[in-house]
């Protein structure tokens, strides 16, 4: 029991030679205060205002860039999509059009192969036509030739029809001459 | 009996004053003082002010507050200097802006949650003015002034006010006051609840000052005392040991005064929580 009070009194008696922790000081008071209020009010003017302004707008920032970020990855995706859609279709119209080439080509060919064939059929026709028309002349040529000789002979003959044997002879000359043409 | 106990007292008391040499040494350092004691290189005496009869002389805690607030307006004009030109932190205001986010996100927004913008600046201020005042005392010749019970006692004062004010504020000061009673207790319990409501707001700050004032002093007495093994004991063979205990302390010490700081603006921004946010 007088321990406690020892205690207790020690802690609340102000000695003045040594003074105890426990001694409060109304000039510290006083000067705290001030000291933090104006330090209070400083760092809310000076510093706190302008860093925590700078914190939230380097955060809105960051989160602006990452959803524009995002959004142009998006925006990408899509576009990428577009393109191969695109690319398939032209791909596609590609085969077309060479499906279509290839299918004009082929019924080029198959005309002109056509054509060219009945071209031909022609000028062998013509050929053939040509030929026959050209033996009928040569053998027309041929018969008045030949009557034209037969002719001459005959005139030769009429002509020289004073001996039988001048004129055998001369039949015999004819025939050879004819045999030379 | 009576007169008995009165006796020991006053003899305890005298004894105490006489034999103040025996601890005085360390109350030496550990007290405030009328000048500061930078031996051997000298000792400067300060100044003795008083105004309308109050002392207001410039005591050494004073002068090592005024000390870390110096610190404080350089590091933070420079880190919002810093701020204002890139972007982009480097150096000491990025350390500096960890210290804050921390501050705003863990403490001040995970405390009072909605509207926690208003108290900011308050929590901001007080978290680093108490770690500075605390860290000063950790280098040479200086002192803490947190180890001063008026100084925290001042602290915690003006936290009672943001947290009274906040609650006012908010709620009126009749529907603060009705906020604070539980609610669906009897009626007859009302006036025993409202004293001990009512107590509960002093007790926190009183708390908050007797912690932050009790931390800072023990450590730097602990010390003292370990050092003073080496006089007590007249040898030296017990200097390693002291030294090397009172080195942990010391480390100790570091992280007692980063605590400290957490934890009385942690509590202050919980108190201000509860007293903005009465519903929970």
């Amino acid at each position: 029991m007088a321990f406690i009070l020892n205690v207790i009194l020690l802690a609340f008696s102000e000695s003045e030679k040594v003074g105890s922790p426990l001694d409060i000081n109304p000039g510290v008071i006083i000067w705290t205060t001030v000291t933090f209020l104006i330090l209070l009010w400083v760092l809310k003017k000076t510093a706190w205002r302008p860093i925590l302004n700078s914190l939230s707008e380097r955060e809105n920032f960051i989160k602006d860039s990452l959803e524009q970020a995002e959004k142009a990855r998006k925006d990408a995706e899509i576009l990428y999509e577009k393109n191969k859609e695109n690319l398939a279709k032209a791909e596609e119209e590609a085969q077309k059009v060479i499906e279509q080439g290839r299918e004009y080509a082929e019924n080029l060919k198959k005309q002109i192969l056509e054509e060219s064939k009945t071209e031909a059929k022609k000028m062998i026709e013509d050929a053939s036509a040509a030929i026959v028309r050209k033996n009928q002349e040569a053998f027309n040529n041929l018969k008045t030739e030949i009557a034209e000789i037969a002719v001459g002979a005959a005139e030769k003959i009429i002509r020289e029809n004073l001996d039988k044997g001048t004129q055998s002879k001369l039949v015999d000359k004819y025939i050879e001459e004819l045999t030379k043409n | 009996m009576v007169l008995e106990i009165v006796q020991t007292a006053t003899d305890s008391l005298k004894n105490a004053s006489e034999n103040g040499g025996g601890s005085g040494w360390i109350m030496h350092h550990v007290l405030d003082s009328r000048k500061l004691d930078f031996s051997p290189f000298g000792v400067i005496a300060l100044p003795h002010i008083e105004v309308f009869g109050i002392d207001i002389s410039i005591t050494k805690h004073i002068v090592f507050m005024w000390f870390a607030v110096l610190i404080l307006l350089a590091i933070f004009f420079y880190v919002a200097k810093e701020h204002k030109k890139s972007r982009i932190p480097s150096g000491l205001s990025n350390l500096m802006e960890i210290l804050v986010v921390f501050v705003r996100d863990d403490i001040a927004k995970s405390t009072i949650g909605k509207g926690y913008e208003r108290f900011l600046s308050y929590l901001l201020t007080i978290f680093f003015f108490i770690l500075t005042c605390n860290l000063i005392g950790l280098i040479p010749y200086g002192s803490t002034p947190t180890s001063n019970i008026a100084v925290t006692a001042t602290l915690a004062t003006l936290s009672f006010l943001v947290i009274q004010g906040g609650g006012m504020i908010k709620y009126g000061v009749f529907g603060y006051f009705k906020g604070l009673m539980p609610h669906g207790i009897p009626i007859w319990l009302l006036p025993i609840m409202f004293v001990v409501e009512i107590l509960g707001l002093f007790t926190k700050p009183f708390a908050l000052a007797i912690r932050l004032f009790a931390n800072m002093t023990a450590g730097h007495v602990v010390i003292f005392a370990l050092i003073g093994l080496i006089f007590i004991l007249k040898t030296y063979f017990v200097a390693p040991v002291s030294v090397a205990f009172a080195l942990f302390i010391f480390l100790l010490e570091i992280l007692v005064a980063l605590i400290q700081a957490y934890i009385f603006t942690v509590l202050s921004g919980i108190f201000i929580g509860m007293a903005v946010h009465q519903e929970h």
